[in-house]
């Protein structure tokens, strides 16, 4: 245990070190900073009574939605960048040859490197995500209804994802890792939208799109059910409920929990195909 | 009950102690390459031994095979008197790979810390500053690594391969990057690791290093085993080179009572056993004189690890030429 609390710590220390905490903090002010004024320009919409109170709930619930999946943007792409460098990385550069020498499974060091990602993507999502919800409260005054399910599921997507991009570095370069762990993430985003409008025309292989995806990579699905906690579940009737299937940054539906275990299934996985991989790879 | 218990302790305390490194039947295969072919070599407690081989002989890939970073087809290996499967067997083990690179974000205070921490053992401050001191980096202990010239970090690396009071200690090129003020401390370094009984495993280009250095050689040719043995053993034996006039029938018994000999002209070659003592040559030469030979000139004639390493890898390359024709 003291081996994985040790190398999760080093890839923490590694992350601020690189300076990755520095430039995710700059992006987080700055996207807190145009969220903040955006807000306020709804706030002074709907002051002139140009908005009514349903829309303006309904105008909070996308825009913070759509800032959340800025930072789950962010989150991915710091994480799954990190995972390459610090796995991949290390075992092309060399670094991690004495490391590996000493008297400590690979697994294990698989593990610590996997926690200390952990750590660093969730706890971004989790304390930038707070502090997103609470910028809307002080200039729209909407607060969601579900805040701690919504930032969970936001940490869960960002824990998939790097768990994607662990499995991935065991066994390409560090650059390809990244590259391939975003390029999936985004395209089952994408998948999720084409399914969401497929369902909107009530075309159901078009819609098994987004379900296969949603299947094969977990991410989109989570993120659906985080924005499912974030958003007024008043805000959909003004859609219909058809509607806003097709909206990207609205969710229909809540998160099932079975869908939730298929996710920690997932994790679990991939994280021990990430292990078998990482424990014959030779150095 | 007790007595039995003691007699099964001393039992095992006046067992022989296992050596550092034995490994039996390493095969790997990397594709359609065979990398490394039915390698068996052992490193006693203590005990300095050098790898050496051209390159791509398999050298580093047994190294790596010992330390369980690659994993053998085909073999066994014990670290320590331990299956080197389990981790727990490198707890004592220190490493210097070929490829040294260390965080570079790290100092090295930092860099010996976390190692420490993963080898389990309890080192003292005091005790990773004298390493550092060691391998003469005391003045940069606090400096990132990121500045770092490939020879600090080479030096880095052996004060890492040192900080764990190894019991066995790998050395894969420790000089590759050294200046030769570097290497002399490398060299002092394992004169003095082996005086405290930790045997070292050499892996080195520089065949003077290995000479100087090395209880025995291993070497490796095409990922075989090619020749391993004492230097005096592998060097075979001594020969000594007599420059002689007017030899009576009694001073070339003589001659042949020391060993083997050859004569071209005045010039008679002597080869001496390898055991033999420190007086002989002298005494052989006094006898000699007073046997009534006339003695020009005695030159010692060894052939260097240089020579011999040369002749080893010629001989396998005009065995395996010979085999394919």
């Amino acid at each position: 245990m003291s081996t994985v609390l040790t190398v999760a710590q080093l890839t923490l220390r590694e992350a601020s070190r690189r300076r990755v905490l520095l430039a995710l903090l700059t992006l987080t002010v700055l996207l807190l900073a145009l969220s903040g004024w955006g807000f306020s320009r709804v706030a002074a919409e709907s002051g002139g009574s140009a908005l009514t109170s349903g829309e303006t709930r309904l105008t909070a619930s996308i825009l913070l939605n759509l800032v959340m999946f800025g930072f789950s943007l962010i989150a991915a792409l710091g994480t799954a960048c990190l995972a390459g460098p610090t796995l991949a990385g290390e075992t092309e550069s060399g670094i991690a040859l004495s490391v590996l020498a000493r008297p400590i499974r690979r697994s294990t060091f698989l593990l610590g490197k996997w926690l200390g990602l952990v750590v660093f993507g969730a706890g971004f999502v989790v304390l930038a995500g707070l502090a997103q919800c609470l910028v809307v409260r002080a200039t729209v005054d909407y607060w969601p209804p579900q805040p701690g399910r919504a930032l969970a599921l936001l940490a869960a997507q960002t824990v998939v994802l790097l768990t994607l991009a662990v499995l991935l570095s065991t066994a390409v370069s560090p650059m390809a890792s990244g590259v391939v762990a975003v390029g999936l993430f985004g395209t089952t985003w994408v998948a999720g939208v084409v399914g969401g409008i497929g369902a909107s025309l009530g075309n159901s292989s078009v819609e098994r799109v987004g379900e296969v995806s949603r299947f094969l990579l977990p991410t989109d699905g989570l993120w659906r059910g985080a924005m499912n906690a974030f958003q007024d579940p008043t805000a959909l009737s003004l859609f219909g409920d058809e509607g806003g299937e097709a909206f990207p940054f609205l969710s229909t539906a809540p998160l099932t929990t079975s869908y939730l275990a298929w996710a920690v299934l997932w994790v679990a996985m991939v994280w021990a195909l990430a292990a078998a991989s990482f424990v014959r790879k030779d150095l | 009950m007790s007595a039995t218990r003691e007699q099964a302790a001393r039992l095992v305390t006046e067992l022989p102690p296992t050596p550092a490194v034995w490994c039996s039947g390493l095969h790997k295969q990397y594709g359609r390459r065979t990398a490394v072919e039915d390698v068996s070599l052992e490193v006693g407690r203590g005990e300095v031994v050098g790898l050496l081989g051209p390159n791509g002989a398999g050298k580093t890939s047994v190294i790596k095979m010992l330390l369980g970073l690659v994993r053998p087809d085909a073999g066994e290996v014990l670290l320590l008197g331990q299956p080197a499967r389990e981790p727990a067997a490198r707890v004592r083990v220190g490493y210097l790979p070929e490829l040294f690179r260390y965080q570079p974000w790290l100092s090295p205070t930092e860099v010996l810390a976390l190692h420490v921490r993963l080898s389990g053992l309890d080192v003292s401050e005091q005790e990773r500053r004298d390493v550092l001191a060691l391998v003469g980096l005391a003045e940069r202990a606090r400096d990132r690594l990121g500045g770092f010239s490939k020879g600090m970090q080479q030096r880095l690396g052996l004060a890492v391969a040192l900080v764990a009071r190894p019991e066995l200690v790998v050395l894969d090129e420790p000089t590759s990057a050294l200046d030769p003020l570097g290497r002399v401390d490398v060299r002092d370094i394992v004169l003095s690791l082996r005086e405290r009984g930790v045997a070292v495993l050499l892996n080195s280009h520089l065949i003077g290093e290995v000479e100087r250095v090395c209880d025995r050689v291993v070497i490796l040719d095409r990922g075989r085993v090619a020749a391993s043995g004492t230097l005096g053993e592998l060097l075979g034996q001594r020969e000594l080179r007599l420059h002689l006039t007017d030899v009576p029938a009694g001073a070339r018994e003589r001659l042949a009572a020391s060993g083997t000999v050859e004569q071209e002209g005045e010039w008679f070659t002597v080869a001496l056993p390898a055991d033999e003592v420190a007086s002989s040559v002298p005494d052989l030469v006094a006898d000699l004189v007073s046997l009534g030979a006339r003695v020009h000139a005695v030159e010692p004639g060894r052939i260097s690890l240089e020579e011999r390493l040369l002749g080893i890898l010629r001989a396998g390359a005009d065995e395996r030429a010979g085999g394919a024709a």
